[in-house]
Order: structure tokens, then C-alpha cells, then sequence
């Protein structure tokens, strides 16, 4: 007997076409991977049920890796072969990282990005972040027992082009195929549903173990707009501990904290951070200090522990006060505030928030995993799970994109806040008779001087014709992707003669470095590289024959009786090649092919979607 | 790849759809993408709702699991629409682009040439604004360039939209004075801005 299918709420309706789609949020203390099952955004746990994965991964002698807690748990004994924190490092050269002299790391100062020497040799925080990365893959798989179609990954909302870029490597290192990446406070936006609630300002407040962060989104007409963002990026939950453990030593008259040997005063902050979690629901907790050999027994209750911290918090404020000034704002204007990371669950913290808004805010998701969650919630709309065109999230650029002119000025060719996917183009031309050749420089920031700017990458225009100064028109193209990664190319096109070059910013990896990097061993992949490069590269094919099948059913009426069998043609030749062929290249290859092929077709595609849905706004404007 | 985003050329106006059978292409002018009357005057609340509608047809977002072909073609639409929303949505932009489209080019750049009653209001202002010491002076001659800029925006609605026959050249000299105050107004809120820190 045939049953009848029905489908979830939400959901496409034949659960086998189903594609797992994951959000990943990569933090700086602890990593976090979600999916929605059954039309509920949850965080996958591993298989002892702990949802958070520590971002940190510990180098063995035998070439191998521990990775999360284990690998915490380890740190003190082998610091300087235990990379944590590495989203500090993310797309940062050595000046770039403040404080890291007091880093237990053997740094190498190389361009591009800042290298650990380690025990297995020198790891950048691509590389680091990659098998943070791979492990939460792997989680997820082990999860639904099948392949990860797909990740939405979640970067802070003030990362620049060169983070954004080596968060993207580093998924392209772990064998993820990156949907998107979003903004932080916009994910966690997401996961309230505020995008389908009032329009207006929106605070989000992340504290989190080592890091403060704040950001305001406007929503309006379904854009979310990073208005204005601020923080602390050495400030957070660990901060609060150590109060707490400096109150107590003294009350009881033991030695400072920087008296104690490193072992006591791991075992004493970790007592204090049990103690501050402790009382997010107690009013008082028993302590137990643990200092020569001799443990002291002692009580504290909320109050004081509030009365310690209580100018960590009012700092915290001040950032948040500057971030409303800075957008001309006042703390009535804010609609909602929303609560993200642990350290939000201090009732203190909570309180504070109320007051300076005057109304609660917004806390019924857990503030750990909130962001998590609203990027599986993304991930799911983009891997065409969810009901088509219910939501659609247009970000914008962070920072001012430009190039350098004559005197270190910055010319802006970009805006902050611009609508992405963008692209701009602007004519400059030469300044000297006879000049050939032009340096582009590529910045990114807010001010006027390119030294008070970031650099991105810069190259050389050859091949110019001789001409007089101002002769030549030089059009320099700005190009920002939909996760808000650029490409930059330049053209002569005062004569004939054009020249043409694209350039990644200079912290990207080029597809050879990934593809050697993924070559030096990557222990948590598998151990073969080419059975790993084969099986990516049918999934691909697999992927795409799909896509292309699926278009064919929809719009294959747009397409001659020739030019349809010609993509037929090349279906069924990617199919063939990907079932025999025993190496990935042919298989990339016929891919390429069936790209090619359908070019015309998804433009002709595009060209009725466009229409449709111009035609459909206009029955209903009658 | 290569993404044509040089402003719609004239020759691109007289070939681009004015009805709904041609097919629309990345080269239709911006208010035929939209689907919009070429005029000046313009509903925001419309041109809003359309540039939603069409990204929620164009933008990479919906092309996620689709193939790379399909992709490219969707951020080069992406990014054409925001193009035409942003030129659309800002009066002086709108007025500039209409100006091009029918072959008076605002030479903003090159053409300086301005009448004498606009360079000697012009004059007037600056010396006001150099001699304006407290927030309010500043505030009030803010007010007073405000209210003239709005009053020759709404002159330029004269101009484009009820004229029988548009002369466009004059409509590129108006939009080349607005330029200037634009220019004036950012000064203005630089000035507001120091002098509110102190």
C-alpha cells in the first residue's frame, strides 16, 4: 500500500531532496555548529552531549591533533603547541595583534598573516580555525548521517575584508562549501525572528568569555544595516572571574592571584567561574579555595560579587553609550536589545541592560548559542529548505572601500553601508608624460590618509601606451560578492590597448596555497588526499547536475530544440566522467564545462524570474 | 569576469524595452529595470516595494544551491539593481542620470560655469558660514540652504516632469548648482561637528 507523504510546515516536501545545511558560529573562545530538524534551528551536540567546542587545537609529537576540550584541558601543560583564541590572528600580521608578547607563542612574522611555530610546523589561524572547522563538520555528518551540503559561517560584524577572507579559506580548507557569511549580530538577530518583526533599531550586547561586542542594526524594508558597531576585544566573562577570585583570596587573607603558583590559580579561577555561574540563579554560593596544600571553605553571595565587577559592567555601558552616540541615537530609539554570550546570563549584567533601555532584553534563547542558531536558520533558507522567498537578508558593506591617490589620500570608490552585492568603477588617469605603468593600492577604512587605513593588496597596471600625463583613462572596478569579499581590476582604455588584472586582497590564500596546504597533512581529513579531492569533486558534479535538472524542468521551455540537446549532452557527459574518472581534475573539468554551456540559459532564466516577478507586483498594485 | 557597470549609455535608452515583451537586460535604463515611468517624480514607497521585489528574483541568495552559471548571472543583476536603486532613490542622482539618458551630460567636472546670482548666493553663504561662531548661527544658515535646496528641487519637477518640451541643458545647469550645495552642506555639518566637541 502506497502511503501518502506529508510534509512539515516549512518544508520541502520530499525529505530525500532535503540538503543538510549547518550554521557554524566560529568564536574566539568556543565554536558552535546548528541545523534546523524538523522546522527547529538546534545546536548539534557531540556524542558525550556537549554542544560547545572549544576553539582550541593542541599540535601532537606523532603529527596528529586534539581539538576542543581536550585540548584545553592540555594547555597547560603544552602552551606554546596549543593554539587558542586564533580568531585574533584571523587575516592580522604580528603588529597587528596587540599584547602578543604575552602570548605563550612562538610567533613568525611573515606577510600576509601571522605563523605559530609549533611542533608541526608553522600554523597560521586559517589553518588552526580549519580544523576547528573540519571537527564540527564532521559532527554534523556523523549527525545526519550523510554529507554537509553546506555552511553558513558567522564573522563579527567589524571584521574587515582580509578576516572575512581567511574565515572563508579556512572553510574552503575543511571541505565546507560556504553559503554565506554573515554578520554575528545579524545572526543572532535572525534567530529572534527579528527580521520578520518591527522595523527599527536593534541593539545586540555580546559578552562573551574574552571579547565585548555591540552593534546596532537598523531593519528597514527587510535590510539589516550595520549602523554603528564598538566592544572590547579584551573584555569579557574571564574578567568577572578573576574579580571574584581576587575578592575572595583577599577576604579569606591568602596570597594575591599573581602570588599564586600557576596550578593554584588555574584551579582558584576556575572555583570562581563555577561560583559566578552559580549564582546567575543563587543569591549565595559556598567556595572552596584551594591555595599550599590547604583548602579554605568560604561564602559569597550575589551582592558582592556584583559589587567586584560592578565596574566591569559599567564599562561595558560606556562602550554601548559611545556606539549610540556614534549613530546619533538616543537608548529610547532602540526597539530590542539582544543578549549574546554567556556572560549575559549575570543578573547584573541583565539588570543593568533594562535600566539604561528601560525594558528587558530580549533573553529567551540561549545566549551561547543564539548566534549559531540564526545562521543554521540562513543556512537553511539559502540550501532552499525553507518555504521560497520568506526570507531574504541584504547586508551591507562594513567599511569604505578605496584606493590611494597622489599626497596618500584615500579616493573612496566604495561606501560604507553600501547595499552588497555591489560594484563600482571610477576612471584615474596618469600623471606623468610617458608613464606605462600605474600602482594600485587598495585600503579600506574611514579616513581620509591611507596610512590610517587598512591595506589590502596592491598591484601594477603595465602596458599602458605612452601618452601625456592625463591622457590615458584608467577605470579601476570595485567588486563586493554577497559576503562582502572584493575583487578589484583595472583597465586602460584611453587607446585600444587594454589591460586587465584581478587581484584578491593580499591576506587571501590562492587556490594553489589551499590546495598545499590541504597537501601538508590535515589530520582530522581524511588520510587520503586524493580519495578526499575525488569524492569533493563528484559531490560537486553530483551537485550541479542536479542544479542544472532541476532548472531544466522549470524553464526548459525557453531553450531551442539544439541548444537544449547541447546541455543534455553535457549532463550526460559530467555524469559518465564522474562516475569513471579516477582523478578529480577530469571531473572539475567537465563541471567547467557544463558551467560554460549553461551560461546563456541561466541569463535567459534570470531575464523571466526578473519579469515574473515584476509582472506579479504589478497584479497586485491593481 | 568582466561586469559592464559604467552608467546606462544614451544609446542604451532609445533601445531599452518600453514595453513589457522585450526582454530586459543589464544595459535597460534604470527606470525600465524598475518599471518605472521615465520621470522625475517618483513614489519611494514604490520604488521600495520594486527594489525588494526584484531582489528577492535576482540576489545570489536565492541561486545558493544552483550552478555557477546561474550564480555569476545573479550577482551581475544583484549588483545592477542596487546600482539603479541607489542612482534612483536620491532626487539630485535621479535628475543627473535623466539628463544623461537624453544627452546633456552634467560635466561636473569640466563645466564650471555657473550663473552669476548662483555664484554670488553662493559667495554670500560661504562668508556667512566662515562668520557663523555659535551652534545656532551655524543651525540657522543650515535651515535657510536646506530650504533652498528643497524649493529648487522641487523647481527641477517643473522643469523635467510639466514642461511641454524639456530643455535639458538648463536642467543639467540646475542639478550642477545643486552639486555645489551639496558640496556646502557637507562643509556646514563639518563645522556643526566641531563645534558641537567643544
Amino acid at each position: 500500500m502506497a502511503l501518502l507523504q506529508i510534509s512539515e510546515p516549512g518544508q520541502a516536501p520530499d525529505p530525500h531532496q532535503r540538503r543538510i545545511a549547518v550554521g557554524i558560529d566560529l568564536g574566539t573562545t568556543h565554536s558552535l555548529v546548528a541545523a534546523v530538524r524538523h522546522g527547529i534551528a538546534e545546536c548539534l551536540p557531540d556524542d558525550q552531549g556537549r554542544a560547545i567546542l572549544p576553539s582550541a587545537v593542541r599540535y601532537l609529537d606523532d603529527g596528529g591533533r586534539q581539538i576542543g576540550q581536550q585540548a584545553l584541558d592540555s594547555q597547560g601543560d603544552d602552551a606554546e603547541n596549543t593554539v587558542v583564541s586564533a580568531k585574533r590572528f584571523m587575516g592580522r600580521t604580528l603588529a597587528d595583534v596587540a599584547g602578543h608578547e604575552r602570548l605563550p607563542y612562538k610567533f613568525v612574522d611573515q606577510p600576509g598573516m601571522v605563523g605559530i611555530r609549533t611542533r608541526d610546523g608553522v600554523k597560521t589561524a586559517v589553518e588552526v580555525s580549519a580544523e576547528i572547522l573540519a571537527t564540527l563538520r564532521f559532527r554534523a555528518e556523523d549527525t545526519f548521517d550523510d554529507d554537509v551540503f553546506g555552511a553558513v559561517i558567522t564573522v563579527p560584524a567589524y571584521f574587515d575584508d582580509a578576516q572575512r577572507q581567511a574565515t572563508k579559506d579556512a572553510a574552503q580548507l575543511a571541505g565546507l562549501n560556504v553559503l554565506r557569511l554573515i554578520n554575528e549580530p545579524t545572526a543572532a538577530a535572525i534567530a529572534y525572528g527579528l527580521d520578520e518583526g518591527v522595523e527599527g533599531l536593534y541593539a545586540v550586547y555580546d559578552l562573551g568569555g574574552g571579547t565585548f561586542d555591540i552593534s546596532l542594526l537598523r531593519l528597514a524594508r527587510g535590510v539589516f544595516e550595520v549602523v554603528a558597531t564598538g566592544g572590547d576585544s579584551a573584555l569579557g566573562g574571564d574578567d568577572y572571574d578573576q574579580r571574584l577570585a581576587s575578592a575572595l583570596l583577599q577576604r579569606a587573607g591568602l596570597k594575591s592571584l599573581e602570588q599564586l603558583t600557576p596550578r593554584e590559580r588555574r584551579r582558584v579561577q576556575t572555583e570562581a567561574r563555577r561560583a559566578k555561574e552559580a549564582l546567575s540563579d543563587a543569591d549565595e554560593v559556598s567556595v572552596s579555595l584551594e591555595v599550599n596544600g590547604e583548602a579554605h571553605e568560604l561564602d559569597v553571595d550575589r551582592a558582592e560579587f556584583e559589587a567586584v565587577a560592578a565596574d566591569l559592567t559599567a564599562t561595558t555601558l560606556r562602550l554601548l553609550k559611545r556606539v549610540l552616540r556614534d549613530a546619533k541615537v538616543a537608548a529610547q530609539d532602540v526597539q530590542g536589545v539582544v543578549m549574546v554570550g554567556g556572560s549575559t546570563r549575570m543578573p547584573g549584567v541583565r539588570h543593568a541592560i533594562a535600566t539604561l533601555f528601560g525594558k528587558p532584553p530580549l533573553t529567551n534563547l540561549n545566549p551561547d548559542e543564539v548566534v549559531a542558531l540564526g545562521a543554521a536558520i540562513q543556512a537553511n533558507a539559502l540550501a532552499g529548505n525553507a518555504v521560497a522567498g520568506d526570507l531574504l537578508l541584504l547586508d551591507v558593506t562594513p567599511l569604505s572601500l578605496g584606493l590611494e591617490t597622489m599626497g596618500g589620500l584615500v579616493e573612496r570608490v566604495i561606501e560604507r553601508n553600501s547595499t552588497i552585492p555591489t560594484a563600482k568603477a571610477q576612471d584615474f588617469t596618469t600623471f606623468k608624460d610617458g608613464q606605462t605603468a600605474m600602482a594600485v593600492h587598495v585600503v579600506q577604512g574611514e579616513r581620509e590618509l591611507v596610512s590610517e587605513c587598512r591595506s589590502l593588496a596592491r598591484f601594477e597596471l603595465r602596458g599602458i601606451p605612452p601618452m601625456v600625463a592625463g591622457a590615458a583613462r584608467i577605470r579601476v572596478t570595485f567588486q563586493v560578492d554577497a559576503d562582502g569579499l572584493l575583487s578589484v581590476s583595472a583597465k586602460e582604455l584611453g587607446s585600444g590597448v587594454e589591460a586587465a588584472i584581478v587581484v584578491k586582497p593580499s591576506y587571501g590564500l590562492t587556490d594553489e596555497q589551499v590546495a598545499g596546504m590541504l597537501k601538508d597533512g590535515f589530520a582530522t581529513a581524511e588520510s587520503d588526499m586524493v580519495a578526499r579531492s575525488l569524492r569533493e569533486a563528484q559531490v560537486d558534479a553530483e551537485r550541479m547536475i542536479l542544479a542544472t535538472e532541476s532548472a531544466l524542468a522549470a524553464d526548459g521551455d525557453l531553450l531551442g530544440a539544439g541548444e537544449r540537446s547541447a546541455i543534455d549532452a553535457l549532463v550526460v557527459r559530467l555524469r559518465a566522467t564522474a562516475q569513471d574518472a579516477g582523478e578529480p581534475r577530469a571531473i572539475e573539468s567537465a563541471v567547467e564545462a557544463l558551467a560554460e554551456g549553461t551560461e546563456g540559459f541561466a541569463a535567459a532564466r534570470m531575464n523571466r524570474g526578473i519579469r515574473d516577478a515584476l509582472a506579479g507586483r504589478n497584479v497586485n498594485e491593481i | 569576469m568582466t561586469l559592464d557597470i559604467r552608467p546606462t549609455p544614451l544609446e542604451g535608452a532609445s533601445t531599452a524595452p518600453r514595453n513589457a515583451e522585450a526582454p530586459l537586460s543589464l544595459q535597460a535604463t534604470d527606470f525600465a529595470l524598475f518599471g518605472l515611468p521615465e520621470r522625475f517624480a517618483l513614489d519611494a514607497a514604490q520604488l521600495d516595494a520594486k527594489w525588494k521585489t526584484l531582489q528577492g528574483a535576482a540576489h545570489p541568495d536565492r541561486f545558493a544551491t544552483e550552478t555557477a552559471a546561474a550564480q555569476r548571472v545573479a550577482m551581475q543583476w544583484a549588483i545592477r539593481i542596487n546600482e539603479a536603486y541607489r542612482r534612483l532613490k536620491d532626487p539630485l542622482a535621479r535628475a543627473a542620470y535623466l539628463c544623461t539618458l537624453h544627452g546633456a551630460d552634467i560635466e561636473a567636472e569640466s563645466n564650471t560655469a555657473m550663473p552669476t546670482a548662483f555664484l554670488m548666493q553662493q559667495m554670500e553663504w560661504r562668508d556667512a558660514l566662515s562668520e557663523a561662531g555659535t551652534l545656532e548661527a551655524v543651525d540657522a544658515l543650515s535651515g535657510e540652504v536646506v530650504a533652498s535646496r528643497n524649493a529648487t528641487l522641487k523647481s527641477l519637477r517643473g522643469q523635467i516632469d510639466d514642461a511641454a518640451s524639456v530643455d535639458w541643458r538648463a536642467v543639467a545647469g540646475t542639478v550642477r548648482g545643486l552639486m555645489f550645495v551639496d558640496r556646502f552642506m557637507s562643509d556646514i555639518d563639518r563645522r556643526i561637528d566641531a563645534l558641537s566637541l567643544q
